[in-house]
């Protein structure tokens, strides 16, 4: 059986649902209520909190750790002042992607990063021969997401010693909530107002309580992994293992991405100097990358298109994002070429649209143009209309404010 | 100096918003005039209590047509559909139902009454759908010319439309808009409690009771809508039907429509038979090409046009025009969280809907006071923690209930509403306490608009919340009036767009959008 978190004890009992999910190993609840209806809404309009606590953490301590991530991933950590946050990918020696995930800078010689999957050996041998240690302290913390427009208020509750009218976006403080010393990054991947909670986790318990008690009246909700699939779709955020394949699990060259594929190009920074990859994506940056990630949407007129063939109304709601790729075409249906795939997809119940990631050829992926994403009516393939639109798909304003 | 208009919209109720959208959208220059400080009519959200938003009048949304949705690009505009979906109903002696979105657990939760009947639930689902699916075609088209010769059209189209629905479904559907909500139901359920709460949308807003043949037309009105391509949800739109109305407004202006509040509209100006722009009450005049009047009749027809000119059948009509309201509204302002006797503490049934004193016999009751001029003390209320729904109601920890409440006549034998509102708000209160002990003490403000209230805030001529009775009299070929049921008045450049026209009320924007239609190819000939 997969192991509690930290925060079983609480998370369990609100669990009504029993819908649970493996996640690196840990219970992690899919959805806590028996429809998902009210913990999305939570997150795009109140607030929602997911306990995240199964995902891998180490901390990089020494004189070098500055320059052995530096040299590890593909921005230029160098930039990445005390008490800020990078999002980067990095990758192998072929410049294609190993792996993603945030750093947090604590100190000048002490960073940690977070991961999805487990980066210890691989860290290790970035820094082989440096002054560096690297720890995985994924077990000694727990942590929380607290994402959407009233996560501020709530935090605002909690603590007292921390500004957070100040505290922007991709920047961390630490905070004191219940005498609990807890690390408050601005992170999540709702692509929302959030904050991401980091504590040790023997408080986990405490810090739940206390977060539930005063979030209550802001509209609170635990949410699940089933919703989270669904917002980072809508905020643009890829996913490992859905939307990319880490060099490590590729069992063929076509399943590997480089960043500059991934849409990540703005996460590589080939001035800064040395790093693993950079050659092999400095000449596919020369190049032009065989193929760029976008967003797709099939507007509701299209869909209600595709139904009435079969006299239904879109049946398209109440269902979340399906990690099944299908093909996307160019040429409509006589003459077809396949030109990429899509990986996540859902109807959005914000947006009314239905909306997907993709990967195509670059000389299709131009933004504003139609393509034909192959969608399944009644058990018939057929092919709707989608654009290119640009990413995410939703981009709120107090994201950043 | 007076701008010249291709069209001006008396009346920002969402009905003329989406006129407004739609022929802003078109390339059209357009104003829209309304009476009141702020848009939305009958769909509006206000602070009375400070910290405090309330529904005014509307708060719920289901009949919306995803066409106004997406051809206005609400979404952009800030239209948000939260959930709303569970149902709590409330009998007198204690009995309770509750429906929530899981098949089982509500399966389960009727089958306490009746295993028949939560079998039965499933087939009367279906079958609603079928009709809803059938009749949908009514909500996108205008009432047919009955001329055949003059437009065989319409009439090819609608025999075409009809010829291919299943007939069981026709006959449940002829069923449905004949007999009355209890008859129809009694054919599938035996659970008082569980017809009663069905029941409940076959009274909404209108003057009958459950045994009342056509108040399965009422029932069928609102099950007309759906949201995201599923028939009969409910939702709670964000801030309110305010939100609503607030997304319409900004999507009007973004394509190019003028909103004018607090610009109340006295008269037309006519030249004989032609239209050719409005007087304000300011005495102010604006010229249009096209003037349309998202008003009940007797507003559009008796008070702006005046009588002169006017057809005398249309006249006589308009005067015998039913919409005396019977449905009040009761908004609380809450300090706290209201428990419920029936499912104590917290809980999803918080953030969906209750019904209060449900039963046939009651609702029988409470109609037949009703009609003879008064309203009864223990009350049948739809009620809602909107605030549950979206926090951003109310101030945190705190709550705002919306009591939809029926059987409160606009003609009152004894005293006027003036009267008698704080009375009718003590009796909503005293009910509510029967069900949720401690509301008394967490009330701190509360918001009474009776039928007479309706009337005098937005010209709602009676109060009826539709803009006129929902019976079979009054409804596609006979609304607003037989013989004048398309969007074109028999004055030159007039029109109608609000709820009094086809396929008339609540919140779905069909009028308005089939007016402007109307408009539109009118426009091209
Ligand atoms: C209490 C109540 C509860 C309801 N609940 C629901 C519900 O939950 N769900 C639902 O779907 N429907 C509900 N309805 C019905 C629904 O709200 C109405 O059918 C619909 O909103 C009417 O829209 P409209 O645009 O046709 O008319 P209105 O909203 O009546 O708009 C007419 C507008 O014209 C303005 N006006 C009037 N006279 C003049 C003048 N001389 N000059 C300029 N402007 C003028 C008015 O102020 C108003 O803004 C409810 C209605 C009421 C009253």
């Amino acid at each position: 059986m997969p192991l509690p978190t930290p925060f079983h004890t609480r998370t369990a009992p609100l669990c009504e649902s029993h819908s649970w999910r493996d996640w690196s190993g840990y219970l992690s609840p899919s959805m806590y209520e028996l429809s998902f209806e009210r913990e999305y809404w939570a997150i795009r309009n109140a607030a929602g909190v997911i306990d995240i606590s199964p995902l891998f953490k180490y901390d990089i301590i020494g004189p070098d750790a500055e320059a052995m991530l530096n040299r590890t991933v593909t921005r230029d950590m160098r930039r990445c002042r005390v008490g800020q946050v990078f999002y980067t990918p990095w990758c192998d020696e072929t410049g294609d992607m190993r792996h993603d995930g945030n750093i947090i800078r604590i100190a000048a010689d002490h960073f940690r990063v977070t991961t999805a999957d487990p980066m210890l050996r691989w860290f290790e041998d970035c820094g082989y021969g440096m002054d560096v240690t690297i720890t995985d302290v994924s077990t000694r913390y727990a942590a929380l997401a607290l994402q959407g427009p009233n996560s501020r208020a709530i935090l605002k509750q909690l603590t007292a010693n921390l500004d957070l009218d100040t505290l922007r976006y991709f920047r961390m403080g630490m905070g004191i909530i219940n005498e609990i010393e807890v690390m408050i990054t601005r992170t999540g991947f709702t692509g929302d107002l959030g904050y991401e909670l980091w504590v040790e986790a023997q408080h986990a318990e405490a810090l739940w309580d206390r977060l539930m008690r005063v979030g209550r009246a802001y509209g609170l909700l635990p949410f699940g992994l089933t919703v989270l699939d669904m917002v980072r779709v809508e905020a643009g955020l890829l996913l490992i293992e859905v939307d990319y394949i880490a060099t490590n699990h590729a069992v063929i060259d076509g399943q590997k991405s480089n960043p500059l594929e991934a849409g990540l190009d703005w996460a590589v920074n080939f001035d800064k100097g040395e790093f693993i990859g950079r050659k092999p994506l400095l000449a596919d940056q020369e190049r032009g990358p065989e193929w760029r990630l976008v967003g797709l949407e099939v507007d509701w007129a299209e869909l209600e298109r595709l139904w009435a063939a079969v006299d239904l109304r879109p049946k398209v709601v109440y269902r979340t994002t399906s990690r099944e790729s299908v093909p996307v075409y160019r040429g409509g249906t006589n003459g077809r070429l396949q030109i990429g795939q899509a990986t996540s997809h859902l109807f959005s119940p914000l947006l009314k649209k239905y909306i997907a990631l993709a990967t195509l050829k670059t000389p299709d992926a131009t933004l504003g143009s139609e393509v034909d994403l192959e969608m399944t009516v009644e058990y018939s393939r057929v092919l709707a209309k989608a654009k290119i639109v640009q990413l995410p798909f939703f981009n709120p304003a107090r994201k950043r404010e | 100096m007076n701008k010249k208009y291709d069209a001006i919209i008396i009346g920002a109720g969402h009905n003329g918003l989406t006129c407004a959208g739609y022929l802003a959208k078109a390339g059209k220059k357009v104003l829209v005039l309304e009476k009141r400080y702020l848009v939305g009519g009958a769909t509006v959200s206000e602070e009375i209590v400070p910290g405090f938003k309330f529904a005014t009048f509307s708060y719920l949304v289901s009949l919306l047509r995803s066409e106004v949705i997406h051809d206005l690009e609400l979404v952009k505009h800030g239209l948000r559909m939260l959930p709303f979906e569970t149902t709590l109903d409330l009998a007198v002696n204690g009995d309770s139902l509750y429906r929530e979105p899981d098949h089982y657990r509500t399966y389960r939760a009727i089958a306490r009454y009746s295993k028949r009947d939560a079998e039965a639930y499933d087939d009367y689902k279906l079958m609603m759908r079928h009709v809803i699916h059938a009749v949908r075609y009514l909500m996108h088209h205008a009432p047919p010319n009955m001329d055949f010769d003059a437009n065989p059209q319409a009439l090819i189209d609608l025999a075409k439309h009809v010829g291919t629905v299943d007939k069981e479904v026709l006959y449940t559907l002829i069923q449905l808009l004949t007999i009355s909500a209890d008859d129809f139901l009694s054919q599938w359920f035996e659970t008082d409690i569980l017809k009663a709460g069905l029941a409940t949308s076959g009274m909404i807003g209108s003057m009958v009771s459950p045994k009342s043949p056509g108040s399965g037309l009422v029932l069928l009105a609102m099950y007309m809508g759906e949201i995201d391509g599923v028939y009969r949800t409910w939702r709670f739109a964000k801030g309110g039907t305010g939100g609503v109305a607030n997304a319409l407004a900004q999507a009007a202006r973004s394509f190019g429509a003028e909103i004018r509040t607090n610009a109340p509209v006295a008269q037309l100006m006519r030249h004989g038979d032609e239209v050719r722009g409005v007087v304000l009450e300011s005495g102010e005049e604006i010229t249009a090409d096209v003037i349309v009047s998202s008003l009940t009749p007797q507003m559009t027809y008796l008070k702006l046009a005046g009588e002169e000119g006017l057809p005398s059948d249309l006249v006589q009509q308009v005067k015998r025009w039913n919409s005396f309201g019977s449905a009040s509204k009761i908004n609380l302002a809450l300090d706290g969280v209201p428990d419920f006797k029936a499912m104590p503490g917290y809980g999803m049934h918080l953030a969906g809907g209750f019904n209060t004193n449900v039963s046939i016999d009651s609702f029988e009751r409470l109609y037949d006071t009703a009609k003879y001029g008064d309203f009864e003390r223990h009350l049948f209320i739809d009620g809602g923690l909107i605030s549950f729904a979206d926090p951003d109601m109310a101030p945190p920890g705190k709550h705002v209930m919306t009591c939809f409440v029926m059987y409160t006549p606009y003609h009152l034998r004894q005293g006027t509403w003036d009267e008698r509102r704080e009375e009718l708000g003590d009796a909503v209160v005293d009910t509510l306490e029967h069900y949720i002990p401690n509301i008394r003490q967490l009330i701190v403000g509360r918001q009474i608009s009776t039928p007479l209230d309706i009337e005098r805030l937005i010209n709602m001529s009676g109060g009826n919340i539709f803009q006129g009775e929902l019976r079979l009299s009054q409804m596609f070929l006979m609304r607003p009036a037989a013989g004048y049921s398309g969007y074109q008045t028999p004055l030159h450049n007039y029109y109608i767009c609000g709820s009094s026209a086809h396929p008339s009320g609540g919140i779905s924007g069909a009028p308005g959008r089939l007016a402007a239609l109307q408009i539109l190819a009118d426009g091209k000939k």
